[in-house]
């Protein structure tokens, strides 16, 4: 069982992007569990075409500790399992104690089956707090990938949580895969994002190009492999889904001081924009 | 003193009154104590590491040694990486235990701290070990602690390699020095080569010597968790406190296990000693086979005393499984039975119980002292037993009332004499007796009093 887990700027796209990759996955035979660990829970609409997952705190919340499995794990397209772990609502409460109640949840109730291929954990925003770094504590997820795109603040971001990555990956096993690009079509988008990644120690694993068929697929709460399967956009993410499959390296991250961040921005020029 | 407790029970959920359990790391503590040398650290701010010793020193009138993580704002917004890293190294430099047995806190669980990957980064000496268990103690309770913790040792420290030694574990659950040393001396007489750990026999219950240790003789060796893994099986005494390390031993070292009731009363005590035997093939010594004789001696001379009584039970759950077995088995008729650990098993096995002895008794877990002092006063019993929160209540509802269980903080002894085994079994019922009787005296008019009972 691999267990994977995405990390990335808020916004950047990454439930989308873990979603159409799972589906990619999905369609290739493998055997797939998502668990979204953001309190807005929205890491699993598109598998489950917008189905409303009850979150596993909430069900904690208005049924007491005698959660059941399968109250909280639905399966969508693709026969992939979905989970979210859910959170207080904003503004109060803990969010990242609420992650580290619904992965010890998970595990207690086994939800982590021996037949399951992938476990991809759908992380909000940045690592803010020990919490948010549940899915790569005590040998659950050994590989991450950060999806970023070629602005700056989502390097920034991408290089922030590779110093939290690098926090783990020193006593546990947990390496950094690979950026995902979820491209904003910015200039010398990929070459800045090549560079970024060899900085890193790391690789880009693979470049998604930007598409509205995303947009239109997401409003239809689907993946676009499921709503336009022949489409080109959808070839793209099979793509995405074999690198992830193929991906043999793994590195402990070297996240890189400011200025050799601000540097590799200016070199591939988009500070000058 | 509790004379505002409403006879009408009201369903009530987000509140607690009078809790029937205390926090996870007070498991956690008393097993990591029941480890030879070792000092158990709690993981978080001084108050808790302060207040889970003394509620450890008040129920066995022992010193409990720990040290703390000592959290200030500064850990809580940083987290307690640091804090921990410093500890071990100060701890092994000064105090030099063979092993510490880490346990969280509700701070250090809130923060999320990671234990595993701050003991990988720390400086360990050769030779010693540094065990870790997560005790949240807004999940569960003591017994829970207790049992993660037990988990924890194997986790850290039991091997299989691949050579038998020839004994079987016995994971003895949250019950008394007094009691480990009871099974310890049933096993012996069997002349079973076991592996018993925790074992806080010889650590809690330490005689005077007029030297203060800081590790007493007693406890576990680290060398012999460390082969539980090579041993032929593992029984787990009471699920609740024992079966997750059990389970523990099974996946990590293939040491197949068997979970039984802890052995207090008669049938519970068969059970155990009949398990061992047919384990190992050994005969049920004619001194062990004496002293149930014995038990059942007393159980005929003096049925009467507490035949046909009700009574209420409260405490761990391991205990009151076996409690509610053994007054069933005494003619008692066991009324209300409430833990304020969490876990639907209890209620249902000790509804079984109820339910084939005829009985209708009301049982819940998770459930407080507030909840039985509302069914006493709907419908009273003739005996309260349980821990020394239950005095308030007998004292409500002039109701005598029997000291058993965790914890007891206004008598002493009882952490050296067994309830467990046939002789354990013939304390409980002369509590049992001693209790009613004493009332019924106390309540006798002058022309009624008896000189023999």
């Amino acid at each position: 069982m691999r267990q994977v887990a995405i990390y990335g700027k808020g916004g950047i796209g990454k439930s989308t992007t873990t979603q159409n990759l799972t589906a990619g996955l999905g369609e290739m035979g493998k055997k797939i569990m998502i668990v979204g660990c953001d309190p807005k829970a929205d890491s699993t609409r598109l598998i489950l075409h917008g189905l409303a997952q009850k979150s596993v705190l909430d069900t904690l919340r208005e049924e007491g500790e005698d959660v059941e499995l399968e109250n909280i794990m639905k399966t969508g397209a693709f026969g992939i399992k979905c989970v979210e772990s859910g959170g207080p609502e904003p503004g109060v409460g803990c969010a990242g104690r609420g992650i580290i109640t619904s992965i010890n949840m998970l595990e207690q109730l086994g939800a982590y089956t021996d037949d399951l291929d992938y476990v991809f954990y759908d992380v909000l925003g940045d690592v803010v707090c020990g919490g948010f770094a549940m899915p790569i504590r005590e040998g659950k997820a050994q590989e991450i990938y950060i999806v970023a795109s070629g602005e700056m603040m989502a390097l920034y971001a991408a290089n922030n949580i590779c110093k939290g990555i690098q926090k783990y990956a020193n006593t546990g096993g947990t390496r950094l895969g690979g950026i995902i690009c979820n491209s904003r079509k910015v200039d010398g988008e990929r070459e800045l994002l090549e560079a970024f990644a060899k900085e890193l120690g790391s690789q880009l694993v693979y470049f998604v190009p930007r598409d509205n068929l995303v947009q239109r697929a997401e409003i239809n709460r689907k993946t676009v492999i499921d709503f336009a399967p022949d489409e080109a956009q959808a070839d793209v993410y099979r793509g995405l889904a074999r690198a992830i499959d193929g991906n043999d390296m793994f590195v402990i991250p070297k996240p890189m001081p400011q200025e050799r961040l601000e540097a590799i921005l200016m070199e591939h020029g988009i500070l000058d924009n | 003193m509790l004379d505002a407790t409403p006879k009408e029970y009201v369903e009530r959920s987000g509140l607690v009154i009078n809790p029937a359990k205390t926090c996870q790391p007070v498991g956690a503590m008393y097993a990591a104590l029941g480890i030879h040398k070792c000092l158990p650290h709690s993981h978080g701010s001084q108050g808790c590491c302060a207040y889970h010793r003394k509620f450890l020193t008040r129920n066995f009138r022992d010193p409990v040694m720990a040290s703390t993580s000592s959290f200030t704002e500064g850990a809580a917004v940083f987290g307690g990486g640091n804090n921990l890293k410093t500890a071990i190294k100060n701890v092994f430099a000064i105090y030099n235990p063979d092993i510490i047995a880490i346990h969280t806190t509700c701070l250090s669980e809130t923060i999320g701290d990671d234990i595993p990957s701050f003991i990988m980064g720390a400086q360990i000496p050769e030779g010693k070990y540094v065990i870790h268990a997560n005790t949240p103690s807004y999940v569960g309770s003591h017994i829970t602690g207790f049992s993660n913790m037990v988990k924890g040792m194997v986790k850290y420290l039991s091997v299989n390699n691949k050579k038998s030694n020839g004994k079987f574990n016995v994971i003895p659950g949250f019950i008394n020095p007094g009691d480990m040393r009871e099974i310890k001396r049933l096993l012996n007489a069997m002349g079973v080569p076991f592996i018993l750990f925790p074992d806080t026999s010889g650590v809690l219950d330490a005689p005077m010597t007029g030297k203060f240790e800081l590790y007493p003789k007693g406890g576990a060796r680290v060398e012999d968790i460390i082969d539980a893994g090579n041993s032929t099986a593992t029984l787990a005494l009471g699920s609740f406190a024992s079966a997750d390390g059990a389970y523990e031993l099974e996946k990590k070292c293939k040491v197949p296990q068997k979970v039984l009731k802890t052995p207090i009363g008669i049938k519970a005590t068969d059970d155990f000693l009949m398990t061992v035997s047919k384990l190992t093939g050994r005969e049920i010594p004619e001194e062990v086979e004496e002293e149930r004789g014995q038990l059942v001696d007393v159980m005929v001379d003096c049925h009467y005393h507490y035949h046909g009584k009700s009574v209420a039970l409260f405490g761990d759950p391991d205990l009151l499984i076996a409690l509610t077995e053994f007054t069933i088995n005494l003619g008692m008729i066991p009324k209300y039975i409430v833990t304020g650990t969490p876990g639907d098993s209890f209620e249902n096995e000790i509804k079984e119980m109820l339910d084939a002895a005829g009985i209708e008794g009301k049982v819940k877990a998770l459930g407080d002292l507030f909840t039985l002092h509302q069914w006493m006063k709907e419908e009273p019993v003739d005996l309260l037993m349980g821990g020394t929160h239950g005095k308030y209540i007998a004292r409500a509802e002039d109701v005598p009332f029997v000291r058993i269980g965790f914890p007891i903080l206004d008598r002493s002894v009882h952490s050296y004499l067994p309830i467990t085994g046939y002789r354990g079994a013939m304390r409980v019922i002369e509590m049992i007796s001693n209790a009613l009787l004493d009332r019924q005296d106390r309540d006798a008019a002058d022309e009624d009093m008896e000189l023999i009972m």
